[in-house]
């Protein structure tokens, strides 16, 4: 019994996860050819053949380190502004009498239910230059030509703001809603003014599900494919992207499996960080 | 301004900022015109277009079968892992197990499509074997969804009161019969809401089924991202509004479900 609770998943893991990445791992020192599969064996002739040849190759290239880095602003731009639009959202909620949150809360996870393609479908027509958003500018008065958001960086941000918000909300929500009542009371009937008890109580007391937030919604936000493959342009080359064309465009499996490899060597610590900070999440789902 | 009045704002902001594009899509699905930002009469023509749409219609179908299989090998597996990591204490690669399925929840999407696909091919290469198709859009969608479901079935093992299981032992039940008649039921909602989850993240991924997928197999996201990289289009807009129809309908349904259980305990 004990073995086939353990044993079946952990087999199921073990290939479908763990022989995968030991993969990533050999490609990614192999070189590229033509023939299938397209990358060169590891052992050929009885000597070892990887070579880290990939991984000078992304450092030395401009193109890979600008990705890197763009990727890596983006996701951090956008995890700044899921905080801004986020925390008041969720202290907003926690505030609210007892029978309203449940119902709010719902409200913000409910996007969910929605095709996630869907989502970022509608700000392209959203944010494009004869797009709604252009169009009611145009019409105020407050701009004179078209605005062409989409392809573009903002467009890019945006759409993952839209997309992560509710792992934002979730987790700050559920610290909030932690805090006891009484410690705000105590404050006031010290004397301290409303503003002050939010800045000297409430949000030192809510950052850990701030912390938790932020890294929901930067991980993944740093490897995204979609939102930047609908959203950006050419000038957005964020590094999901960059492996999806080195991969299905250049039929560079070798040097898409690096590019891998060095993401998740980017992402591993917050990836940690994020699996410790995981059970308040799992309790706001359930 | 009142405590009062910034949380409205805030709320007000918040929530038109989630619901105002859905709204746009949903709104623009009864445009007449083939411009998706133009609004030039009601109608329901692009619905009827959506209707003789073959290819959309059958990668619809076999979206469905796919995430209806692999949400179901995704609960079982996931309510194993879940019921090792919160009820047999310590044992050899807890760690390991638990580290794989929160790595599974956390890593870019393209990340595993990637290393999955590299399996599936060298699997091939050493057996000769079975090629690519919709089976492995199944076991990638397996893989993602078990790690949700253990998620879910975790958080319900932890606030889920034990005293329950040893009254019964106590009046002399089996292992069996307590897991059948006293766990199960109580954990039930989880598998169901974990189920749920798997099945519409199945239902919406397109990374990893375009990187696994063997030719032919086509899922509706796959069709909806090609579409979408070509501009908008007012098909797209009617699919949309559909699928928040159904999505908006689940929920309603849950909700109601979930509610009438509450008021019976």
């Amino acid at each position: 019994m004990r073995r086939l609770l353990v044993g079946l998943p952990a087999l199921w893991l073990l290939v479908f996860f763990g022989l995968p990445f030991a993969l990533i791992l050999k490609v990614s020192l192999s070189q590229a050819v033509v023939g299938q599969p397209p990358f060169t064996p590891l052992f050929a002739d009885g000597a070892f053949q990887g070579s880290l040849g990939n991984f000078a190759l992304l450092l030395e290239d401009d193109l890979y380190v600008e990705a890197i880095l763009a990727s890596l602003g983006l996701a951090a731009s956008s995890t700044v502004a899921c905080v801004l639009i986020g925390y008041p959202m969720a202290w907003a909620i926690a505030g609210a009498p007892r029978r309203w949150r449940a119902p709010m809360l719902a409200l913000v996870a409910l996007p969910f239910v929605t095709s996630f393609l869907i989502r970022v479908y509608a700000w392209i027509g959203l944010l494009r230059p004869t797009g709604f958003l252009s169009e009611l500018l145009q019409s105020l008065g407050l701009i004179d030509s078209p605005l062409a958001l989409v392809p573009g960086s903002f467009a890019v941000a945006i759409g993952m703001i839209y997309t992560y918000l509710p792992f934002m909300v979730l987790p700050i929500y559920a610290s909030l809603e932690k805090i006891d009542p009484m410690l705000s009371a105590a404050a006031a009937d010290l004397g301290a003014r409303p503003a002050r008890i939010f800045w000297s109580v409430t949000l030192p007391l809510s950052l850990p599900g701030v912390l938790a937030g932020s890294l929901f919604v930067f991980v993944p936000a740093v490897g995204e494919f979609v939102v930047p493959e609908l959203l950006g342009g050419p000038g957005t080359p964020m590094i999901g992207k960059v492996i999806w064309q080195e991969f299905f465009n250049n039929r560079d499996w070798p040097l898409a499996s690096a590019l891998a490899v060095m993401l998740l060597v980017l992402l591993a610590a917050p990836i940690a960080l994020a699996q410790r900070s995981q059970a308040p999440t799992a309790r706001g789902l359930g | 301004m009142s405590s009062r009045s910034l949380r409205l704002l805030a709320l007000g902001l918040g929530f038109a900022f989630l619901y105002g594009p859905i709204l746009w899509v949903v709104a623009f699905s009864f445009n007449e015109g083939r411009l998706v930002t133009l609004w030039s009469g009601f109608s329901t023509r692009w619905y009827g277009e959506l209707a003789d749409n073959e290819r959309l219609l059958d990668a619809a179908g076999l979206s469905l079968v796919v995430a209806m299989i692999s949400a179901s090998l995704a609960t079982m597996l996931g309510a194993l892992a879940g019921f090792a990591l919160s009820r047999l204490g310590r044992f050899r690669g807890r760690g390991l197990l638990a580290g794989a399925l929160g790595a599974v929840l956390t890593l870019p999407e393209v990340i595993l499509g990637l290393a999955l696909l590299l399996a599936f091919v060298s699997v091939d290469s050493w057996l000769d074997g079975p090629g690519r198709g919709a089976w492995t859009i199944v076991v990638a969608h397996t893989t993602l969804g078990m790690a949700y479901v253990t998620l879910v079935v975790r958080a319900r093992l932890a606030d889920f009161d034990r005293s329950l299981e040893e009254a019964a032992l106590d009046l002399g039940a089996t292992p069996p019969q307590v897991f059948l008649r006293v766990t199960l039921p109580l954990i039930l909602p989880a598998l169901g809401g974990g189920w749920l989850i798997a099945f519409m993240l199945s239902l919406d991924d397109v990374v990893l089924a375009s990187f696994v997928a063997g030719p032919g197999a086509t899922t509706l996201p796959m069709v909806v991202f090609s579409s979408a990289r070509l501009g908008l289009n007012p098909q797209i807009n009617a699919l949309a509004t559909i699928m928040v129809g159904i999505g908006a309908f689940a929920v309603l349904v849950a909700v109601w479900l979930f509610g009438r259980q509450e008021r019976r305990r």
